[in-house]
């Protein structure tokens, strides 16, 4: 019987997509732009502004940076999830389907490869933010990272999960501005979420990125709507849920 | 133990049969061709017995392994060209390998060592660290040739390993495919709707159509079921009469006459040419031109079909492939 868990399988499905990522230097700097951009210029601009809802003492660049990090993080593993169209369409998808590789082996190896990927986007981005003046503490930085995985992990799952049932990049743009964009503004990462009415504060409930903005909040700058232990219990459900979806559809993909 | 076995296999797509009941043995080392038009079924056929989809009934073995119960033995034991290019145009050519061989569960020394071995065979090291989007057509294919080695299958299955290459590139790659039929002794299934090239490499035939193997044997076996050597005698004037002059001849089997045209199946056809065209000029018929020719497998592909290979035009879905080909080479283009 084959493996379910194929540990050296990962290691190259993962190998495979870092070399990738690696090379394509231009697609991780475009990747950085838009997030940059929010960054630099909500950042500077509302930095004088004093925003209702906000914790007491904490600047709006210390406040935002986080959510800035759990954008990409949104962005960059939502679109290594779909980018498994990329290989359908390229061929790629077959040479790895016929091979002696469970599919959840096949699954865990693109998570783990989304998951490098969006993380050194997010480090990057930690960077500007802390030279744009977020203040923070290594211990901070070290314990975000479990976070920032958790996030990570199961946005990429919910990418598969779409790219399963997807058979062209058309479907793309669709996700972007109906799922991503609505995931980015409804989870507090621009500005508090009690600020929104409240039937939508029940929605942005569900979004797994609410709790992501708010465990880096936590971690990142120790201030934080929910207690980070709340935060870690939802992020671990909505992570095990997600890539176990993504794995469960992906079972039924075939390629011709 | 037979190589391949199959039992009644068949595939069904929404009521519709790509492939009837399959009944097919093929023996360990053979060079087997699967031979039919586009939409035959032939790739159908692969597919099934690669595991890549489910047959809808019926059984298949592939090295000894069942393709339903034990699949991943099935996967282990052959390697695949698919039809359509599938490398990573991003990685460079070993890299290819290197993934397809860690994939396969191969060791470090080994995986080296074949490396090196498969890209000597289809006569790529110069070029191994060079990125695949910059690999020609043939190169391409080359290198999926060596990468369905790599973990020394048992069998290999080429599907159309020649669609799409121009007729130079053609012939190297089938001297490849020769050559490492020879050194690797390994059963190769391979599919082609190009007559020259079944008959230039296959040990063995199955002409199939409309998802069955309507008759199989190796290139000369099919030519001698067809019969004869056939003479074409082209009329000045109509032919119609022309019957009851070659009728009966000595050693001509059949008349056919079309327009002008005067087909004649002919036992030894280039010792036959002398009298018939003695017996033209007496019964007052003139001859403009001959011509002569053995018996090629489109004829036994006509004979068994009653269509010519190349009757039907691409089918929307080939078209759309091909479509697809042509986009993929126009990003590989543009990409940095």
């Amino acid at each position: 019987m084959m493996k379910l868990i194929n540990l050296s399988a990962i290691y190259t499905l993962w190998l495979r997509e870092t070399k990738r990522f690696l090379r394509a230097k231009s697609r991780v700097i475009g990747a950085l732009g838009m997030p940059l951009m929010f960054l630099v210029f909500m950042g500077k601009g509302f930095s004088k502004a004093s925003l209702p809802g906000l914790p007491q003492g904490v600047n709006y660049i210390n406040y935002l940076a986080p959510g800035i990090i759990a954008m990409i993080l949104l962005f960059g593993s939502m679109f290594a999830g779909i980018s498994v169209l990329w290989d359908r369409q390229f061929g790629f998808l077959k040479e790895v389907m016929v091979s002696p590789v469970s599919r959840t082996s096949i699954v865990l190896g693109r998570v783990a490869g989304g998951v490098t990927m969006a993380l050194s986007q997010a480090m990057l981005m930690l960077i500007a933010s802390l030279v744009m003046g977020l203040k923070t503490t290594v211990f901070g930085v070290l314990s975000s990272l479990i976070f920032m995985v958790l996030l990570s992990a199961a946005f990429v799952g919910l990418g598969l999960a779409f790219a399963s049932k997807m058979e062209d990049m058309h479907g793309f743009q669709m996700i972007m501005n109906f799922l991503m964009f609505p995931l980015f503004f409804l989870s507090g990462a621009l500005f508090p979420l009690s600020e929104l009415p409240v039937w939508v504060e029940k929605i942005a409930l569900l979004n797994p990125m609410t709790y992501g903005v708010d465990a880096l909040r936590a971690t990142l700058i120790g201030v934080s709507v929910n207690p980070l232990a709340v935060d870690a219990l939802a992020l671990i459900f909505f992570c095990t849920a997600m890539v176990g979806f993504g794995a469960y559809l992906f079972e039924s993909v075939e390629v011709d | 133990m037979s190589a391949i076995e199959t039992n009644d296999l068949t595939k069904e797509f929404d009521g519709l049969t790509a492939v009837n009941s399959l009944n097919l043995k093929i023996e360990e080392g053979e060079l087997f061709g699967l031979l039919g038009p586009n939409g035959a079924g032939k790739t159908t056929i692969i597919k099934m017995l690669s595991t890549l989809i489910k047959p809808s009934s019926g059984s298949g073995r592939v090295a000894g392994y069942d393709i339903q119960g034990e699949r991943d033995k099935v996967r282990q034991s052959i390697g695949i060209v698919f039809q359509d290019i599938s490398l990573d145009t991003e990685l460079t050519g070993w890299e290819n390998l290197d993934f397809h061989a860690r994939m396969y569960g191969m060791e470090k020394e080994l995986r080296k060592e074949r490396i090196a071995e498969v890209l000597k065979l289809v006569s790529l090291e110069d070029k191994a660290d060079q990125f695949v989007k910059y690999y020609s057509g043939g190169m391409q294919r080359r290198l999926e040739i060596a990468r369905g080695l790599m973990h020394y299958p048992k069998v290999l299955f080429l599907d159309e390993p020649t669609l799409g290459l121009d007729a130079q590139t053609r012939h190297v790659l089938w001297d490849y495919i020769k050559e490492l039929a020879r050194r690797e002794k390994i059963t190769i299934i391979l599919t082609t709707h190009y007559m020259d090239e079944a008959d230039y490499l296959c040990d063995r035939i199955g002409i199939v159509d409309y998802g069955k193997i309507v008759v199989l044997g190796t290139s000369k076996e099919l030519k001698e079921k067809v019969g004869e050597d056939l003479i074409s005698l082209e009329i000045t004037g109509r032919a119609s009469s022309a019957d009851s002059v070659f009728e009966g001849l000595d050693g001509v089997l059949a008349v056919n006459i079309h327009d002008n045209t005067v087909d004649l199946s002919v036992k030894n056809a280039e010792k036959r040419i002398p009298l018939i065209i003695e017996t033209s000029r007496r019964a007052g018929i003139e001859i403009s031109s001959v011509n002569m020719r053995k018996p090629t497998l489109e004829d036994v592909f006509l004979h068994y079909t009653g269509r010519t290979i190349r009757g039907e035009g691409a089918s929307g879905r080939d078209m759309a492939k091909q479509d697809m080909r042509n986009r993929r080479q126009l990003w590989g283009g543009r990409k940095k």
